[in-house]
């Protein structure tokens, strides 16, 4: 056992893991943070993207030992406030509403989380660039034609 | 995962003596093959030793004519820098073509050229520039570095400390990537260096390896026409369900000529 600190939506926590679990199983079940969500568990899908230390990773394939002394964010801190209505969206999360980007909305924390980080990086998205900045997410149900709409509505008014 | 124990040591000789003195130990690096590996247990280490923090490891820069990238620097690391894109502009693009956003931003270079993945980019730029691969205990040729499939000249518990790269007069590189997993289904990496054609292939093969046919004829001379009509021989390359042997040969063909458009295109050459 370990005992792991870290900082959490700019809170800071402290959990004593097995050196093998995974971030995303402390997330999830040690912190009860289950908007991060685990799909194939096997780096494909990017449900469970979140950002470490400002950078986008798959935290199913990162182990929690190795976040040690990290800055962790996930969807639940992507919101710049959180009133107790909930009300208050990112907005790359208020774009993917408006553009109707997700139908079962399973992936759509990872992929909020991976277009976060894409503008970051890439604040004027092209389609190439969007195509190729969300490659390690998957969506099985919009065919991606809205989740691009969206990350342009997102770029716009993230740059206004 | 089975169980193991994860040590973040301080210093390189600290590394290598936990590496030493524990016989299942493995060097843990950017974990993006090794952690999916232990997921899948297809593999028991009694301990990781995690390398990435090492200031040993570390670094970008050009010195006496050659670009130093410590094992340790990420693939994003290696896209974006400004040092890395001036002198050697063809290794960024391979880099930021790497896998996806996510995996380039935790995959290292040491980790990768270490695991020597037959589909992974980077041993085709280690194999075509010559690069020489610096350990904590010597330095290797590129030419015997790479073993074929996941094999390498490392001995147990040596770490790359960093890869040495020359600065090519041209290069470019370009692959036909899987759409699903981003693997090269086959990559080629050209590289002119001293005067010298260099083609590396990865992908096709059981491990990357060097296309002497189409040097030969670029050496003779640089242009598309050299090798459009060169036949590649499929015996030795990779059948699987995503490709017969046959598609890959002319991958190498295709990916070659998209390579050479690339310089023959470029300002600099690169």
């Amino acid at each position: 056992m370990s005992k792991v600190s870290l900082t959490v939506n700019g809170k800071a926590v402290s959990v004593d893991v097995e050196d093998r679990t995974l971030l995303s199983s402390v997330l999830r079940e040690s912190l009860g943070l289950t908007g991060t969500h685990i799909g194939c568990d096997t780096s494909q899908c990017g449900c469970c993207t979140v950002h470490v230390d400002g950078r986008v990773v798959k935290s199913c394939t990162m182990l929690a030992v190795q976040a040690e002394g990290s800055d962790v964010m996930t969807i639940e801190g992507l919101a710049p406030s959180h009133d107790a209505s909930g009300a208050t969206l990112h907005p790359v999360q208020q774009a993917f509403s408006e553009c109707h980007a997700l139908q079962c909305g399973f992936c759509t924390p990872g992929m909020i989380m991976a277009v976060a980080g894409l503008l970051k990086d890439t604040p004027d998205p092209d389609d190439q660039q969007i195509i190729h900045g969300l490659e390690g997410n998957m969506c099985r149900c919009t065919g991606y034609v809205n989740i691009v709409k969206a990350v342009k509505q997102a770029a716009v008014t993230m740059r206004a | 995962m089975y169980e193991f124990t994860y040590i973040r040591p301080g210093s390189l000789p600290e590394a290598a003596a936990l590496l030493a003195s524990n016989e299942g130990a493995k060097p843990l690096s950017g974990g993006m093959t090794l952690i999916p590996t232990l997921k899948q247990r297809l593999s028991q280490p009694s301990h990781l030793v995690d390398i990435t923090a090492l200031a040993a490891l570390k670094g970008i820069a050009v010195v006496d004519g050659r670009l130093e990238i410590g094992a340790a620097t990420r693939h994003i690391e290696v896209a974006t820098s400004s040092v890395v894109r001036q002198s050697l502009p063809a290794l960024a693009a391979l880099a930021a073509g790497i896998g996806d956003p996510q995996v380039r931003n935790r995959g290292t270079m040491g980790g990768s050229v270490a695991n020597n993945d037959p589909a992974a980019d980077y041993p085709s730029a280690v194999l075509a520039l010559g690069a020489t691969v610096h350990t904590d205990r010597r330095a290797i040729a590129a030419e015997d570095f790479f073993q074929g499939m996941f094999a390498t000249a490392l001995e147990p518990g040596e770490l790359i400390v960093r890869i040495s790269f020359p600065l090519a007069e041209r290069a470019a590189y370009a692959k036909f990537p899987h759409p699903a997993s981003g693997y090269a289904m086959t990559g080629v990496f050209i590289a002119v260096v001293g005067g010298a054609v260099r083609v590396a292939v990865t992908g096709a093969g059981p491990g990357v390896f060097r296309w002497t046919q189409a040097e030969t004829a670029l050496q003779a001379r640089f242009e598309s026409a050299a090798i459009a009509d060169l036949e590649v021989d499929a015996t030795d390359l990779n059948a699987d369900i995503h490709a017969p042997a046959a598609y890959r040969a002319n991958l190498v063909r295709v990916m070659a000529l998209r390579a050479l458009e690339t310089i023959l295109t470029s300002s600099k050459g690169q």
